[in-house]
């Protein structure tokens, strides 16, 4: 076992930031679809528009840094030992079975993992936010401060981004499960806080590496 | 773990803050409002007293004569009035599905007292002319234009009842043309409070009570705030008074507005500001009409006739509201009335006279509209309902004639015979009657705009977005509100996901802890085993 720098901390900061805005952007956004009742529809309506700002411009960061980083390349869909670790969670870890695949820090994602985060980046998250912002801009005020309303239609709006978040909420419940499955239930949350994870240096490493 | 739950605990804590102080909620002074404020609390000052001019230092033995002194100075102002609505009774205009058309009291029925036609003498208490006994009024009459209904500022002025829109026989003429000035609340409400034959009837939202009310009633016309008149709002450029009531009038124009002094975006919150596109300001600032005294709600005239020995009564209700009348029927009223709300786009549509019933109920006036019409937008509405009489083989209204000075002049509210009414009041209308009458349901659609409620009164929010059935606007259909609308198989097919996924994590963790107890109970053994081996 070695001490591994696996999160920067701006990935750390963006991961949690993002989570806690999704959070309070389903809790909030429930409210307004009516799904219950805690703050009242008003605060409801505009906290969610306030938080989704705060989103929006965490996202543009975080894409900003997935680019000069090149951490983007984390999220290369790879189908090898896809299904072995699709197995290894399905079986294999009740078999007390090693996992099928090494977290490195080049290459922290398990092949399950890039192809669920990647479904999250690029499926799960535009869905959401961008029909989140065309809901938003449905209505504009004009530079004659004549309130316009846009053609599309709203019902099509709210239907994607009602879905986008049905589907954000169930990769919360997921992903959340999921990273109790690291070596001790607790120490991917821990390494997602700190930066540092435990990871195991054997000679398969350097085979690993070249997968991607 | 403690150190884990704490950071995304102050993590999450801090999106909170930022989220709160991002959010601009608190109230900042308005200047726009202040502005307005300050317009019109500086009310008007006539530049001539009328009591000091020689032509007024005289005996008028008719009212006509006042009218012909007005016009000695005022010279062209008669004929402004001669071609505005309150004189006509009626406006020519072109009608959805109608084409170009006149409508007004001359043509168009409603569900109260009916129509004018064949009832002159008494509803012309309400016109502004004297001396209207039949259909055969001289319009073009300058002599007949009754000035001092609308410009008499000593409160003496009163028209007689059943006097063919002549001032009561005890009203000083003198003292009334000394104290003419611009119109005050109660000029236009001598008849536009006590429409239908009692203060409140008709409008629900214009009223006695307008005179001197509080803000919580109305913030513009209240003695303790702006104390605005009626023409503030309703100003009367050359007499045309700005302003559409949809009972009679029929088009986009001319309209008073909100906007027109408050503007298209007077709220600091835009979210609220855009809302203006589809809902009227009247939707969210008029949370309830007749907030003082009641309105009519329904009047059934198939009720009407009912005698006591013979003798016409009248019945009244434990809050001292009529019940029944015989000459009118029966009606129901209510006071803090929730309005309903309707799409509207400004144009409307009347029953005329001689109008084939396509519908029932038959709804007395259109109001035009629909999510889809850029122009529409949702306002507030009092529905009055009732029952009237109609000729069941030409399937027309009728218009009966109802009042008459004495019996034995077919008038029902004398007679208490709808036969020889109906015939009398169909005859002078010029239309045919079949000899069959029954009773038809009727509907009319009032637009609510007076009776302004402070801001913090105004309808909230969540009194529209809501799924409940008790939703301001549970029954109007043909788009999307969020709150109140969604897609019910993306809901399903979304819970199903979320509390699947739920419970899937639930048995998987199960399994785990279940597999590693056992797995610890066989390392403990393999260790103690281990550890026991070296002794
Ligand atoms: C940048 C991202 C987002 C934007 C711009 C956005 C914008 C909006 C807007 C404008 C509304 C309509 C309510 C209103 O007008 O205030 C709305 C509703 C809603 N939002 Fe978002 N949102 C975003 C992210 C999210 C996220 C991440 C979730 C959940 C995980 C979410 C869940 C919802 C839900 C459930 C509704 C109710 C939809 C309905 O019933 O019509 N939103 N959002």
């Amino acid at each position: 076992m070695k001490r591994v720098y696996v999160y920067k901390g701006f990935e750390r900061f963006w991961h949690w930031t993002q989570a806690s805005l999704i959070i309070f952007l389903a809790f909030t956004g429930f409210e307004v679809h009516g799904t219950f009742h805690v703050l009242g529809f008003e605060h409801a309506a505009r906290f969610h528009r306030v938080a989704s700002w705060m989103l929006i411009s965490l996202i543009i960061f975080a894409i900003f840094w997935h680019v000069v980083t090149g951490e983007w390349r984390q999220y290369i869909p790879t189908t090898k030992k896809l299904l072995a670790q699709i197995r290894f969670y399905s079986i294999g870890m009740f078999k007390g079975e090693k996992h099928p695949t090494k977290k490195t820090e080049v290459k922290k994602l398990n092949p399950l993992q890039r192809l669920v985060y990647l479904g999250f980046k690029l499926v799960l998250v535009p869905v959401t936010v961008i029909s989140g912002i065309i809901y938003m801009f449905h209505k504009t005020i004009d530079r004659n401060d004549i309130v316009m309303v846009s053609d599309f239609s709203l019902e099509t709006v709210a239907f994607w981004h009602t879905l986008g978040a049905f589907l954000l909420m169930v990769f919360l419940v997921v992903h959340v499960y999921m990273t109790t499955t690291g070596h001790t239930p607790t120490s991917n949350i821990q390494a997602m806080i700190t930066g540092y994870e435990d990871l195991e240096d054997d000679a398969e490493e350097s085979e690993q590496q070249e997968v991607s | 773990m403690k150190k884990t739950i704490t950071v995304i605990i102050l993590l999450s804590i801090a999106v909170l803050v930022l989220i709160n102080i991002l959010n601009t909620e608190e109230e900042y002074y308005n200047l726009k409002l202040e502005e307005l404020k300050q317009e019109y609390a500086i009310k008007p000052v006539s530049s001539i007293n009328h009591s000091l001019l020689p032509e007024l230092q005289r005996e008028f033995s008719t009212p006509q004569e006042v009218t012909e002194t007005c016009i000695s100075c005022h010279t062209e102002r008669h004929k402004e009035v001669m071609n505005s609505a309150h004189w006509n009774w009626e406006r020519v205009s072109y009608v959805e599905g109608r084409g170009v058309a006149a409508a007004g009291k001359k043509n168009v029925l409603n569900n109260f007292c009916l129509g004018a036609q064949s009832n002159e003498l008494s509803c012309a208490k309400c016109h502004i002319g004297y001396g209207m006994t039949n259909d055969h009024y001289d319009f073009n009459n300058a002599r007949n234009v009754d000035c001092m209904v609308c410009h008499d500022n000593s409160d003496l002025y009163l028209k007689g009842s059943a006097s063919a829109g002549y001032p009561d026989r005890t009203v000083n003429l003198t003292l009334v043309a000394q104290s003419v000035g611009t119109p005050e609340k109660i000029n236009c409400g001598s008849c536009h409070f006590y429409s239908g034959g009692g203060n409140n009837v008709k409008h629900g939202d214009l009223e006695v009570a307008l005179l001197a009310c509080d803000r919580d009633v109305d913030v513009h016309m209240a003695a303790n705030g702006m104390d605005m008149s009626c023409v503030a709002c309703h100003t009367g450029e050359n007499h045309q008074l700005k302003g559409r009531l949809y009972s009679v009038s029929s088009t986009n124009t001319n309209r008073a507005t909100c906007e027109q002094c408050h503007t298209a975006t007077p709220h600091f919150d835009d979210i609220l500001n855009r809302h203006n596109a589809k809902v009227s300001c009247q939707a969210c600032h008029i949370p309830e009409y007749a907030k003082v005294n009641p309105t009519k709600m329904s009047w059934y005239w198939s009720d009407a006739g009912k005698l006591r020995d013979g003798e016409p009564y009248e019945e009244f209700s434990s809050d001292s509201t009529q019940e029944y009348m015989s000459i009118k029927g029966t009606f129901t009223w209510a006071k803090n009335v929730k309005p309903d709300y309707m799409w509207f786009n400004g144009t409307a549509d009347h029953y005329l006279l001689g109008d084939t019933i396509k519908s029932v109920p038959v709804q007395m006036n259109t109001l035009f509209g629909s999510h889809n019409d850029r122009d529409s937008k949702i306002i507030p509405v009092k529905i009055h309902r009732g029952d009237q009489i109609y000729d069941k083989k030409y399937n027309t209204l009728i218009q009966p004639k109802l009042f008459a000075e004495s019996k034995g002049d077919s008038a029902y509210w004398k007679d208490f015979d709808w036969e020889t009414a109906v015939a009398a009041g169909m005859e002078r209308v010029g239309l045919p009657y079949s000899g069959e009458y029954g009773f038809v349901k009727t509907e009319m659609y009032w637009p609510v705009n007076h009776m302004v409620a402070p801001k913090e009164k105004a309808v909230s929010c969540a009194e529209c977005h809501t799924r409940s059935d008790e939703g301001r606007l549970a029954s109007l259909a043909g788009f999307y509100l969020p709150g109140r609308d969604y897609n019910k198989p993306l809901d399903f097919f979304g819970s199903f996901l979320f509390f699947g996924a739920l419970i899937a994590v639930f048995i998987h963790a199960a399994f785990r802890v279940i597999i590693s107890l056992r797995r610890k109970e066989y390392d403990a053994n393999v260790i103690d085993y281990e550890n026991n081996k070296p002794e």
